[in-house]
């Protein structure tokens, strides 16, 4: 369990009757209700899930609605700089708001691994609790089911969220237009390399975190300078080669990125050069590609700089009416290769 | 970043490539051996910016290119044992035997494990003395010291539920039978800088000699190659032949002494076969008789399968630098990155797929 946030030790696990996971505590009887009322209420309560009804109902104003869920498996459920539970926040979080939407409330759905100790979930909720607050959403839904050892891989937790998007904001991958300026918003591949050098089987250590953050307060500033940002994504699963590749597509546009923009840290590129691994390819959690017209690429970059999340913010290519569904970058030697999807998982070469 | 960015420099690699069009007056055929060296030169784009006269043509230098379809069905069988832990490096998962490919077995129940050492594959087994623990011990010379180290530190301690399932090739018999083709169009090597620093060059003076070669020990940075051709192009123009080492930082003339010591310790020269050329004589390593109990051939009775290669897939003649990968009919249809019909189209390193990922755009 190496690496938490110390601030989480500063609230002890209550008191309960078992020090692991049973089944029981998913079969509705008393210990579902112990669960709930020592770990989740006091974690995530609040005004609707106090109420402990078996949906929540919501105000929300006449506009249009951002709706998303994601499910979270990572391996191992604690990594430097995060967990399982912030990272459930954080992308569902994050993928509300690449729509320009204001997310506000969450669903939060365990699956425990029986003989999971109750202390690792206690910290996963403290975390989430955290993570929640900092992202300024409620969690107003949950539910909790346990399978037998061996069922799961210790737990899954899914989430849902809705979000609230402003009127005049159209944010989709189909939006790219010849011209427009493509922005990352800090350095690629942190979390998945922070991920894969965690693994115990791999012989060499690092000090590499995972970015693992909510963004919807960074596009929120960037909604203050203009709200026609064409398209906006967080590059997970894939990385940043998925992202684009899926724009090219869908906007039936091709990208071209420029020689040696993409900001890589340090640590992560020399990580990223033993393993074999392109960090273009590998996985973000706290990161989004904007696709602006190129008269507000520099002002939102400017903006982006000033925000904790986008101070390493930059233009990284454009979008070009050439090789249509394509991505391209320039080599160093002033020629193109292209930037393809990944097939399957990143394998480390061989030497 | 320090070591690694000095050698990316656009400004002397542009340089170089100045030199090496003041230098060139006549066509050559230079193959760089080593699949990192394709690799980085298709990435960086250096066939597309040298001059006309210069063709590069592609050698079998990627490990999981040249390891024989036989050997990976092999594999899968002893992946598919019960009790088995089969370990290997991860680009041989995807490899496809002649009815399926490790991730299949793995999706099928078999324990099979991506790892990035043969070390790890040891740790393994000493974790798990209930199981028989399996290392896929495939490439050239550069993979050899660590894979017996492995097999070493096993003798050592005692650990008996451990084996390796070898197919290690070397690269010098392979040069040579190259050459020795009526068919050969080679003229000069960049030799692989990695099989270098552990062997040395010593090896190539007579291969230069007997063939009038240049072969030139090249690393794999857009610099490092571009110097590489530009020592070969020096030599064939002045109508010279040597070994003449580009790969300084790395590459002394005796190699790393106590690396080749723990391969001769363990291993022995033998007969390999290579996926794509057929049987070449002692152009591989076996596990020598006094530590034949790691030999997972043995121990698992798979030394008797015998497979055919595919008939549509042309790896072997792009291996032998005679074909171009787009020449092929099956390039990009029937066979591409997520349905491989060879194995030069499933490692990154592989010439197949390094011109399928990056070259589809020139050529529509």
């Amino acid at each position: 369990m190496a690496d938490f946030d110390i601030d989480l030790m500063s609230c002890p696990l209550p008191k309960m009757d078992y020090d692991t996971i049973q089944l029981a505590h998913g079969a509705g009887g008393k210990l579902s209700a112990d669960l709930i009322d020592k770990i989740f209420i006091p974690r995530f309560g609040n005004e609707t899930l106090d109420k402990l009804e078996d949906q929540a109902v919501l105000n929300i104003p006449k506009n249009k609605i951002a709706f998303t869920t994601d499910t979270f498996v990572v391996d191992p459920i604690f990594f430097p700089g995060g967990n399982i539970g912030e990272l459930a926040i954080n992308g569902t979080v994050n993928d509300v708001a690449m729509s320009g939407a204001k997310p506000l409330y969450l669903s939060v759905g365990f699956i425990l691994e029986e003989g999971l100790p109750l202390e690792t979930l206690h910290i996963i909720a403290l975390s989430m609790e955290k993570a929640a607050k900092q992202a300024g959403v409620k969690i107003v839904a949950g539910d909790t089911k346990v399978v037998n050892r061996g069922s799961c891989d210790k737990l899954f937790i899914n989430t849902s969220g809705i979000g609230i998007v402003p009127n005049n904001v159209n944010i989709s991958a189909n939006r790219l237009t010849p011209g427009d300026k493509i922005i990352i918003s800090g350095s690629v591949a942190d979390h998945g390399m922070a991920v894969m050098t965690t693994r115990e089987d791999l012989s060499f250590k690092s000090k590499i975190k995972s970015d693992t953050a909510a963004l919807n307060g960074l596009v929120e500033v960037m909604l203050n300078i203009s709200e026609d940002i064409h398209a906006m994504r967080d590059p997970t699963r894939g990385g940043v080669a998925t992202t684009l590749n899926e724009f090219a597509k869908q906007s039936d546009v091709g990208i071209q990125l420029y020689s040696d923009k993409i900001p890589v840290k340090h640590d992560v590129k020399g990580a990223c050069e033993v393993l074999g691994i392109d960090p273009l390819y590998v996985a973000n959690e706290g990161k989004l590609i904007a696709v602006v017209g190129s008269e507000i690429a520099e002002n939102m970059v400017e903006a982006m700089l000033k925000h904790e999340l986008g101070k390493n913010a930059s233009i990284i290519g454009e979008v070009v009416n050439d090789n249509k569904g394509i991505v391209v970058q320039q080599t160093g030697l002033g020629v193109n290769r292209i930037i393809d999807l990944p097939v399957g998982e990143q394998l480390p070469r061989i030497c | 970043m320090k070591y690694l960015d000095e050698f990316r420099d656009p400004k002397i690699a542009k340089q170089i490539l100045a030199e090496i069009e003041f230098t060139v007056t006549k066509p050559w055929v230079i193959m760089e051996v080593c699949g990192g060296q394709t690799h980085s030169i298709i990435k960086n784009g250096i066939d597309q910016i040298l001059p006309k006269e210069i063709e590069l043509v592609h050698g079998p230098g990627c490990p999981v290119c040249v390891t024989p379809l036989e050997i990976i069905d092999k594999a899968i069988e002893i992946a598919s044992t019960p009790n088995v832990i089969f370990t290997s490096f991860g680009d041989m998962l995807r490899v496809p035997g002649s009815k399926k490919d490790l991730f299949q077995v793995k999706s099928e129940g078999g324990d099979v494990r991506i790892i990035y050492s043969p070390l790890e594959a040891l740790k393994i087994a000493r974790n798990n003395p209930e199981k028989e623990v399996v290392f896929f011990a495939v490439g050239f010379e550069t993979t050899a010291p660590g894979n017996a180290m492995a097999i070493y530190q096993a003798d050592r301690e005692g650990i008996t539920n451990f084996s390796e399932l070898v197919s290690h090739v070397l690269v010098p018999p392979a040069m040579e039978a190259l050459l020795s083709s009526p068919k050969n169009r080679v003229q000069a090597y960049l030799a692989a800088g990695h099989v270098c620093a552990i062997m040395g060059w010593w090896e190539y003076d007579p291969i230069a000699e007997k063939y009038k070669v240049p072969i030139i020990p090249t690393g794999f940075e857009s610099i490092d190659v571009l110097e590489g051709i530009l020592l070969a192009v020096k030599q064939l123009e002045k109508g010279e032949y040597r070994v003449e080492n580009q790969y300084l930082r790395a590459v002394k003339r005796g190699g790393n002494q106590p690396a080749q010591n723990i391969v001769n310790t363990i291993f022995e020269i033998g007969d390999r076969k290579w996926r794509g050329i057929g049987e070449i004589p002692q152009s591989g390593l076996k596990i020598k008789e006094e530590f034949s109990k790691y030999d997972a051939e043995l121990k698992f009775a798979v030394d008797n399968i015998v497979t055919q290669e595919s008939e549509l897939c042309i790896s072997g003649i792009v291996l032998q630098g005679l074909k171009k990968p787009h020449e092929c009919p099956a390039f990009g249809k029937e066979c591409t990155p997520s349905n491989p019909l060879g194995a030069t189209m499933v490692s990154g390193e592989g010439a197949c797929a390094a011109y399928y990922k990056y070259q589809r755009i020139r050529n529509g």
